[in-house]
């Protein structure tokens, strides 16, 4: 097309000439714009989304990776490798767990379906993030990859200590560190040996004795009454209601009757005179049942709905809801029974460590992670997961009161075994009947404790049928804040 | 030896189709050579078989399929048969997109082979048919220009055939898109677009007054709302991009297409809430992960194949395209992204985006309103279901239900795809010939067809033909003409016939002049200035003309004192507009 137009003297042909494409060339600009932003958006998912988004459980692909990956390794905070796959001679891989069934459920299997770190950190062990070239080098040659290593959260040590102390007991314990939310410990018992779980399976899960359910993660998908641990909560709505709470006293008696039902102090203990800090601290049933009747059922179950009853935790491990059924209908033996943390309530230890890392955390809950970062196989960093804040569970004057009571608990009250340490200790005991016969209970203790220099830990133990929290539960996480403050 | 062929080949496959790609745009730039720009052409046609039997060997050693060995000859004889014909009978046509609509169907071959080699023969029998059927349309658009009057025939075809696919048509995935006839399946709104956009042209054609432009607003409306109503909400948002893009550059009003603009705008919000279906889909484009279930599931599958697939891809035959719901379809982007690669992907939208450019080049190029028109509405066609379709693959917007035009399976949407590469490819051959209103004698278009060679390096001096009879001829035939299509401007005739007189001895004969002079009348019968000021212009171009001739045509611009920044296609340059 000659630019006959552009040459012309006249200025209306010039207008016209230049007027006639200009709608065209804006178009056309218009499309080109269009184009190259969906071309800058392709781009940009390839190089900064698509990592985590195809890193889903719902993309099947992950299931070929294994042809061109190696699977990476799992080590612990401390340097340990938890799971590694080993390469035989005739090319085949074995996947090996040095320390069995320590971190069974922490850790996870890898046969017949996958669980623990193995599953939802599944995508990042068969991803390469070896050298460009040396990946291109391999697929030519036909030979496989080696994938990322995950690096944990979790402390040798502390699980070590945890899974000896539990023993041939049926429970869990969690380790949490409040201030970043980083799982450093988590032990469910019974359980089993990953190594040999594939051989095992057929066994296992027609194994129908609910008893050696060995492949529930107790710690997060076992539910269980509270008892009095939820005594937390029942003295958090109080105090809510009550600014004047200081001023609560009332004396125990031992045992308080109710419509239908009596309800005695632990080991039939008349505690006398009380306040609300003696109250908790020494886990007196009268006195909470008292407080439970002039609670505000409606208030009550909103603040325990804050506080993660009913809704799926914020972790990576699949988990179980808590329940905290307590209506404006329900009867004065029910709300007292839920009160001292009976009744139809469950939770699981890891919502109470969850709960008690807020309180310990100045009200502020970090949502828990396992995995620390991913890094390629010869150790640079892939991928870094940070802290991360799910909300405030209560405000920072409330944690303030609790971490008061708490402390109470292990100065003057049932935790009295963790007083006198070089760490500052704090928590609530609880020994939760589960059936009619009541002489059996199930061991709780949930608590943190802090030094100097050292930060802070929080711990949720529960023993199956362990007896008294005081006497079976607090041990064992005694132990575990030994080894976390001892070690150097 | 067949894992060491197919994983060189991924990068073997991405090369070639890049070089290709490079090809398109480099041919546009540079050329000044019409020999160069002849090579560059066949250096792409190299590229495009070398990337055909690359990914067929790929595909028969990773299957074993002996099928295969037939098929890729069959469609090596295909290509080969494709541009034989165009070099033969149509030498004046675009090469590029001639290159690009057989890179394209090679493509789509070799990922529907590699998804479901019954449908790839099934493809490959309707694309033969297609370009048998499609090869005359570029002679008959160059010669038929009673298409222009035919307006409300067009405006009728297309709701009859709407109105049957509304109420007939079987429902096919939520969207009433087709209908079945003798067991082949239609879809009519692939060929209403094109009805569409001849009826838009011959509207805006005719005048661009305001009542013309309501009258055919109302119509436009009504084919858009009977695919809203159908749940084809992608291609009733083309049917209205296309119109108010047409409606902005007839009658280049601002108003009109921002005002259509907030119209579209509102109508989509309150689609949004008053179809489920609309609702649906925004959903899935937020977050197709928590809907994975249902309604992102198509998205989310997608996104996984190109994500995994990541910038080299996994190979051909190594991903899981079949994943994909409508892979075949809308989301075969997401097949080839997946499997050819990321780098490959981006090329594919390059080559399709050069495509689109041709169409605009074309229709910035025509003289003749309607076909700038035409042109323009067919590329805005085509461009915006490109940016649709992929756009809804890579969760750019969400996903609209549209497939993409020579690489998707169907038929239709093949055929369609086609017969708009044939208009636009006729669009060409006019220019080439300067849209002469005589009817040339075959001699003479052989012989000027001999004279320049395909690739058209510009309008060397062989152009310089006939003598001023023919300028002079033809600006009677103009008269002539406009004395019958218009209410009789005798004087406006006089006029011109009267320049053509005194002009008559200094016209060293010029098509092109003709053709301006013709698209001036035109254009100024629709701005209605004044005659005197029509004859003025049209002495100064004929002054002017004479005036160039003494040098050389103009090709690559400097003489002429202009400089485009736009492309060069063909040696010839797109109109510079801020002249």
């Amino acid at each position: 097309m000659k630019k006959q137009s552009m040459e012309r003297k006249s200025r209306t042909s010039t207008d016209r000439g230049k007027r006639k494409n200009r709608e065209f060339a804006v178009v056309t600009y218009f499309f080109v714009g269009m184009f190259m932003m969906m071309m800058g958006y392709f781009a940009y998912f390839q190089v900064f989304l698509s990592e985590d988004f195809i890193n889903s459980p719902y993309n099947t692909r992950q299931n070929t990776f294994a042809e061109h990956v190696v699977r990476g390794e799992v080590r612990s905070a401390d340097g340990k490798t938890l799971a590694q796959t080993i390469v035989g001679g005739d090319g085949g891989e074995t996947r090996y767990y040095p320390y069995g069934p320590m971190f069974a459920h922490a850790v996870g299997y890898d046969s017949n379906g996958k669980s623990g770190i193995e599953s939802f950190g599944n995508f990042s062990l068969l991803r390469s993030h070896a050298f460009f070239l040396e990946q291109v080098l391999n697929g030519i040659q036909n030979q496989k990859n080696q994938g990322d290593n995950i690096v944990s959260t979790l402390n040798y040590s502390l699980q070590e200590t945890a899974y000896q102390a539990l023993g041939d007991r049926r429970g869990a314990v969690v380790v949490l560190e409040p201030s970043t939310g980083k799982i450093l410990a988590m032990v469910s018992k019974p359980d089993f040996d990953p190594n040999t779980i594939k051989a095992e399976w057929d066994r296992i899960i027609s194994d129908t004795d609910s008893e050696n359910s060995v492949l529930v993660n107790r710690a997060t998908q076992g539910l269980y009454p509270p008892g009095s641990t939820f005594k937390i909560l029942t003295t958090l709505e109080y105090i809510k209601e009550h600014p004047d709470y200081q001023s609560y006293s009332y004396e125990c008696t031992g045992s308080i009757g109710m419509e239908h039902t009596e309800i005695h102090c632990y080991g039939n203990a008349v505690h006398g005179v009380e306040d609300l800090e003696t109250s908790f601290a020494k886990s007196c049933n009268t006195s909470y049942a008292n407080i439970g009747l002039g609670l505000d059922k409606k208030a009550f179950k909103q603040l325990c709905s804050n506080m993660l009853f009913q809704k799926d935790l914020p972790i990576q491990y699949p988990s179980n809801r808590s329940s905290f059924v307590l209506k404006e209908s329900s009867n004065t033996d029910e709300v007292t029974q839920t009160a001292i943390g009976q009744g139809e309530t469950l939770v699981t230890p890891m919502h109470m460590a969850m709960v008690t890392s807020a309180i310990a955390n100045n009200g502020v809950l970090m949502r828990p992670y396992v995995i620390d970062h991913t890094e390629n196989y010869k150790g640079v960093e892939v991928k870094s997961y940070k802290p991360s804040q799910y909300g405030s569970l209560l405000t920072e004057e409330e944690a303030a009161k609790l971490q008061k009571f708490m402390s109470m608990v292990v100065s003057e009250g049932t935790g009295s075994k963790l007083n006198g340490q070089s760490y500052q200790a704090a928590g609530k005991t609880g020994s939760a009947e589960f059936s009619s016969n009541k002489s059996e209970s199930h061991a709780w203790f949930t608590g943190y404790a802090s030094m100097e220099g050292k930060g802070t830990v929080a711990i949720t133990v529960i023993v199956e049928k362990g007896g008294a929290g005081s006497s079976v539960a607090v041990p064992i996480a005694k132990q575990v804040f030994d080894r976390y403050f001892n070690q150097s | 030896m067949v894992h060491l062929i197919t994983e060189l080949s991924k990068y073997t496959m991405i090369i070639l189709f890049a070089l290709y790609t490079w090809q398109c745009f480099f041919a546009l730039k540079k050329s000044v050579d019409a020999e160069e720009q002849a090579w560059k052409f066949k250096k792409q046609v190299v590229y495009m078989y070398l990337f055909h039997l690359n990914a067929y060997a790929v595909l028969f050693l990773s299957t074993k399929n002996l099928d295969l060995v037939k098929f890729y000859l069959w469609q090596v004889a295909f290509f080969l048969a494709v541009q034989i014909c165009y070099g033969i009978f149509y030498k004046r046509v675009s090469k590029l997109v001639v290159n690009n609509m057989c890179m394209l169907m090679c493509i789509g071959f070799v990922a529907l082979t590699r998804l479901s080699y019954k449908h790839a023969v099934k493809q490959f029998v309707i694309a033969a048919i297609s370009v048998a059927v499609t090869m005359f349309i570029p002679y008959f658009i160059s010669r038929w220009k009673f298409v222009r009057g035919l307006t409300w025939m067009y405006a009728l075809a297309g709701i009859t055939m709407l109105g049957v696919v509304a109420v007939l048509g079987a429902v096919s995935h939520g969207a009433k898109l087709s209908f079945s006839v003798a067991g082949v399946t239609v879809q009519p709104s692939e060929f209403i677009k094109i009805i569409f956009v001849f009826f838009v042209a011959s509207m805006f054609y005719e005048s661009t007054e305001f009542v013309q432009v309501a009258k055919a607003t109302i119509v436009a409306a009504l084919h858009v709302v009977i695919l809203v109503l159908s749940k084809d909400l992608g291609t009733g948002f083309i049917f209205f991009v296309a119109y108010m893009v047409m409606l902005y550059v007839a009658t280049r009003k601002l108003y009109y297409f921002a005002g259509g603009m907030l119209c579209g705008a509102a109508a989509s919000v309150a689609a949004y809430f008053l179809f489920n279906h609309v609702r649906v889909r925004v959903v899935a484009w937020q977050d197709p992960l928590a809907v994975f279930e249902r309604e992102g599931n198509q998205v989310s599958n997608s996104l996984f194949a190109i994500g995994t697939g990541g910038w080299f891809g996994m190979g051909l035959n190594q991903g899981m395209p079949y994943k994909i719901p409508e892979v075949k379809q809308d989301f075969i982007f997401s097949a080839i992204a997946e499997e050819l690669g990321g780098i490959f992907a981006i090329c594919l939208i390059l080559v399709c985006v050069s495509c689109l450019l041709m169409f605009l080049n074309i229709a910035m190029q025509m003289q003749d309103f309607f076909y700038k028109l035409v042109a323009l509405g067919l590329g805005v066609i085509y461009g915006f279901q490109i940016f649709l379709s992929i756009g809804g693959d890579i969760k750019f917007i969400p996903s609209t239900g549209v497939t993409l035009p020579l690489v998707s399976y169907g038929g239709s949407s093949l055929l369609s795809t086609m017969i708009i590469f044939a208009v636009i490819q006729g669009l060409y051959l006019m220019r080439e010939r300067g849209e002469a209103e005589v009817p040339k004698k075959p001699v003479k278009k052989k012989r000027r067809q001999k004279t320049q060679d395909s690739e058209r390096g510009g309008r060397g001096p062989q152009a310089l033909e006939d003598g001023g009879q023919e300028l002079a001829a033809q600006v009677r035939g103009i008269v002539q003409e406009n004395r019958m299509e218009e209410n009789g401007d005798r004087e406006l005739a006089a006029q011109v016939r009267g320049i053509v007189q005194e002009n008559r001895m200094e016209e060293n004969g010029d098509r092109e002049l003709a053709a301006q002079v013709r698209g001036i009348v035109q254009e100024s019968r629709m701005e209605e200035n004044g005659d005197r000021e029509l004859a003025a212009q049209v002495r100064g171009i004929l002054k002017e003309g004479q005036q160039r001739q003494r040098k050389r045509p103009g090709r690559v611009g400097k003489e002429g004192g202009v400089l485009s920044h736009e492309e060069t296609i063909h040696g010839t340059k797109i109109q510079d507009f801020d002249r």
